[in-house]
């Protein structure tokens, strides 16, 4: 288990590097899938078939294949080089920057967390997910369903050309 | 998992895989023959008795062909994509049911390789993964014909996931569990799902025959329009692990409909014969092998009846015909359900 951790986990950081400095807009989206195919075996490695799956659908089988279908529609196929502004380099790394402490102090807070829910057999099972999302979370679950429904009808408002 | 069960599976594993290869090897024969049939000629029947040696012979020319990659061509993508489409399609034989359980020595072993807790989504993950092969290696050909194919079959597969996963979820409520084993069980005797979701089989057998690339859905390789499609610029070994995905696709899509609709390993009337457990286990995996093999040859019936698709017509069906059925059947489904089973 703790082999398979660092394996995957030394796969992820090495295509997560190459996603930021691969220059060929293919390699970079291919990269990024490989990525989330090891994320994907870190949720199984934490018995959350159920997330590990629906992310393997989601990300990699919809959300990926548009970003190739676009890169190969626009044939994005040379290198790209981006030339920024001064600016615009110094307030990304302060962004990246401030994004890094906000991660850095959720990590920190898991060992408190971690202590307060021993491990259960079922969680991460369809079941258990399905229980505590229509039961504790049924609002904020219904809320966002609702905003996925209008971001789907915002889309099509902006997809038509005459409405 | 102990010792024993380890060797058991791993026997297993690859019986599996020895069997996909030689059903997907002998379904290129079959093709031919179904074809020959339906068109009132010979078909097949130089290499052996009844041509039966003919995949042999195919396999060994594809092997011998010379082998070419384009000077233009990005090498290490254009590899890679013929193995992608074969690694993805021999991946969902995993957790397909094939049968019962066999007694040998006091013990009892499971003739399924892994029972997932989310065996039908897991099965759905790689059919949408399957799609990156095409995608890739149309890309990598850098060929405008390869590149239309690709893009087709992009659009294509997105497409007709939608309306295959709203089929499953009016399955899932009929069935209750996502486990492709509890889903095979629990249509013991004739309580086939076919007689409870027709609607929905018929969606998913539509997106089958979409997500397969077979006819009359098979354009990202349209001949007339796009020479080969996304492999027009493969020769060689590649080009045949392209042909011969497609096949091994269509047998384990064929395996899916019939555990999900027609009862897996199940056979009616089998326990009233009073046979062993064990010979039950066997006919039941031949019943289920028997009903694959129709569904293979209905899928070779349909390409040999139907024309093709136009693209348009295509993007029709899925978006604005089955997508609405499917959500028609969920609610269907789902208002059933409430009013018969309010506990």
């Amino acid at each position: 288990m703790v082999f398979l951790f660092y394996f995957l986990s030394a796969i992820m950081i090495i295509c997560a590097l190459m996603v930021v400095f691969s220059k060929n807009p293919i390699n970079n989206v291919i990269y990024l899938i490989v990525c989330f195919l090891a994320m994907a075996g870190h949720y199984i490695l934490l018995n959350a078939q159920f997330l590990a799956v629906v992310h393997v659908i989601v990300y990699t089988g919809a959300i990926m294949v548009l970003f190739l279908f676009v890169i190969m529609l626009l044939n994005l196929n040379k290198a790209i080089i981006l030339r920024k502004s001064t600016v615009t380099r110094v307030s990304a790394v302060i962004t990246g920057g401030i994004f890094f402490l906000v991660l850095l102090a959720a990590t920190r807070q898991t060992f408190e967390i971690h202590a307060k829910y021993p491990f259960a057999s079922d969680f991460g099972l369809v079941s258990g997910i399905g229980k505590v999302l229509f039961n504790e979370f049924l609002l904020p679950f219904e809320i966002s369903s609702i905003l996925f429904i209008s971001a789907m009808v915002g889309a099509l408002m902006f997809g038509k050309k005459d409405v | 998992m102990d010792l024993t069960e380890l060797i058991f599976k791993t026997v297993f594993l690859i019986i599996i895989f020895a069997v996909t290869l030689v059903v997907a090897m002998y379904s290129t024969y079959g093709e031919r023959k179904v074809a020959a049939f339906m068109q009132d000629r010979r078909g097949p029947n130089r290499a052996g008795p009844f041509g039966l040696l003919q995949p042999l012979a195919d396999g060994l020319k594809m092997f011998m062909k010379e082998e070419i990659i384009p000077l233009t061509a990005n090498r290490s993508l254009f590899i890679i994509g013929p193995s992608l489409a074969m690694t993805t399609a021999l991946l969902t034989g995993v957790v397909i049911p094939w049968g019962g359980t066999l007694t040998i020595g006091g013990r009892e072993f499971s003739l399924q390789v892994a029972d997932l807790n989310i065996g039908i989504l897991y099965v759905f993950a790689m059919v949408s993964i399957g799609v990156y092969g095409i995608m890739i290696g149309g890309w990598a050909s850098n060929n405008k014909y390869a590149l239309l194919g690709a893009i087709r079959a992009a659009s294509q597969m997105i497409s007709y996931e939608l309306a295959m996963g709203m089929s499953i979820i009016a399955l899932v409520l009929t069935t209750g569990s996502l486990s492709l084993h509890d889903i095979v069980s629990q249509q013991h005797g004739l309580h086939w799902n076919i007689f409870y979701q027709p609607l929905g089989f018929l969606i998913f057998l539509t997106c089958a025959f979409a997500e397969t690339n077979r006819a009359p859905f098979d354009l990202p390789e349209c001949e007339t329009e796009l020479i080969g499609g996304y492999h027009t610029e493969y020769s060689s070994m590649k080009l045949g692990f392209y042909l011969f995905a497609e096949y091994i696709n269509m047998f384990i899509s064929s395996a899916v409909i019939a555990t999900l609709y027609f009862g897996g390993y199940n056979m009616p009337f089998i326990g009233s014969i009073g046979l062993s457990p064990n010979i039950v286990t066997l006919l039941g995996t031949a019943f289920f092998f028997i009903k694959i093999f129709g569904l293979i040859f209905l899928f070779m019936w349909i390409r040999w009846t139907l024309p093709r698709f136009r693209y348009d017509q295509l993007m029709n069906m899925g978006w604005k015909g089955l997508i609405p059925l499917a959500m028609f059947n969920i609610v269907a489904t789902g208002i059933y359900y409430f009013f018969t089973e309010l506990k």
